[in-house]
């Protein structure tokens, strides 16, 4: 992290419906100046909670190979190339499959006749608005398309200069949770007191430790039962950031679209010191 | 005439495998000769697009039909334009298919399975 440039928070869990876009945006807007970034490509709803306006979109596009057949001479180099398996030939025909194409190049590279170029795909889009001091920047990957992780590397691109980042990520630990989780500096995990909870956070623990993050959890929907997962977290030292009560008044809030945090005092002074602590830890 | 069925091993008794890009094995029997190879599947190892990988192995083993309980859409594309004929399998037996599809009792295959890849030509 440099001197110039606020910390980077993903908010991240094992599985979906723990918390993250909730946790999400109401730890951006009482953030005050920041960016919320929806990583959350297959389904983004952060926008629903921070209702952003003045809205930019961009198209986001990726590069697959383009034939041209009257230079191909069949020899087959591109098709043994692809570990992925997007190319095939049949006699002198090149069958190009986009959606298995990872945009590697190296079929281009490999042509000895020049045949093979490249060109743009759209994979999906990002919109960029502003709700108060929330800068809000959301991905969308177009339905049908099988990789999110070029849009999300695009989505944290964007330009940020002034006020932290909350990095809204998509739930489990393949690639585009890696991806969205990389560049940032302090890993938040929702997880739910369950037994159930309890497996999907060690998965996420398992990814975050592996990248050497520092992290802490937020329980959601605690209630005052002993639960496992704060017993994992006692036994293994793990810090517990917050700890979010089973409250209907809550679900109320969200299934009206409301940001929790304007609607009741105790909660904006919890997510305020939510993030006054993950702050405390990064220094 | 060569024909090709995704079997679960490297021998008459393995059976139909239900996978086609991922079979383990492609049992080969060859019309004119009668004889019968199987040949290792090697796109079970791809990271991805093993179908087209394993349509790829077909078309350069000469195949002209294949037989197969289902098969998705890249698949299709491939042999398609290689014009490989495919016919749907009707139980386990590896040979009882065979033996089907030279009575002409076997129907082609006309349901494309939505894959990983999820395109339905």
């Amino acid at each position: 992290m440099g001197a110039d440039r606020k910390p980077t928070i993903a908010v991240l869990s094992g599985k979906g419906g723990a918390g993250k876009t909730f946790v999400s945006v109401n730890l951006a807007a009482a953030a005050g100046r920041s960016y919320y970034l929806d990583c959350d490509i297959e389904e983004p709803n952060g926008h629903l909670f921070l209702k952003p306006e003045s809205i930019e979109s961009e198209d986001v596009t990726v590069l697959v190979p383009k034939i041209n057949l009257e230079q191909c001479d069949a020899c087959g180099l591109c098709v043994d190339f692809c570990r992925f398996n997007a190319l095939a030939h049949i006699g002198s025909h090149l069958l190009i499959f986009e959606e298995i194409c990872h945009s590697c190049g190296g079929c281009v590279l490999v042509c000895p006749s020049e045949a093979l170029t490249e060109k743009d795909k759209v994979v999906g889009r990002i919109e960029k608005g502003r709700a108060g001091d929330v800068i809000v920047i959301t991905g969308i990957l177009n339905i049908g398309e099988v990789s999110g992780v070029p849009l999300i590397e695009k989505i944290q691109d964007v330009e940020r200069n002034d006020g932290l980042t909350i990095i809204d990520c998509p739930p489990g630990t393949a690639c585009s949770v890696l991806e969205s989780i990389t560049y940032s500096d302090y890993c938040l995990i929702v997880a739910e007191p369950t037994l159930f909870g309890l497996h999907n956070f060690q998965m996420v623990l398992e990814l975050v430790s592996l990248l050497k993050k520092p992290f802490g959890v937020v329980i959601n929907k605690f209630t005052k039962e002993t639960n496992p997962l704060e017993d994992f977290c006692m036994k293994e030292q793990i810090p517990i950031m917050a700890r979010i009560p089973h409250d209907l008044k809550l679900a109320k809030t969200i299934s009206t679209g409301r940001l929790v945090i304007d609607q009741e005092k105790a909660y904006l002074s919890l997510f305020k010191k939510l993030l006054a602590d993950i702050l405390g830890e990064l220094n | 005439m060569k024909i090709a069925i995704p079997a679960n091993g490297s021998s008459s008794e393995s059976g139909v495998c239900n996978a086609f890009g991922r079979a383990p094995y492609f049992m080969i029997h060859d019309t004119e000769t009668n004889k019968t190879v199987y040949l290792e599947n090697e796109a079970t190892r791809s990271p991805d697009g093993a179908g087209v990988r394993a349509s790829q192995s077909l078309v350069n083993a000469n195949i002209d039909v294949v037989l197969t309980p289902r098969c998705g859409g890249n698949v299709l594309r491939v042999l398609d334009a290689a014009k490989v004929k495919i016919y749907k399998t009707e139980g386990e037996s590896l040979k009882d298919n065979i033996l089907a599809y030279k009575d002409g009792k076997l129907s082609v295959l006309d349901e494309i399975q939505a894959g990983l890849h999820g395109r339905r030509s």
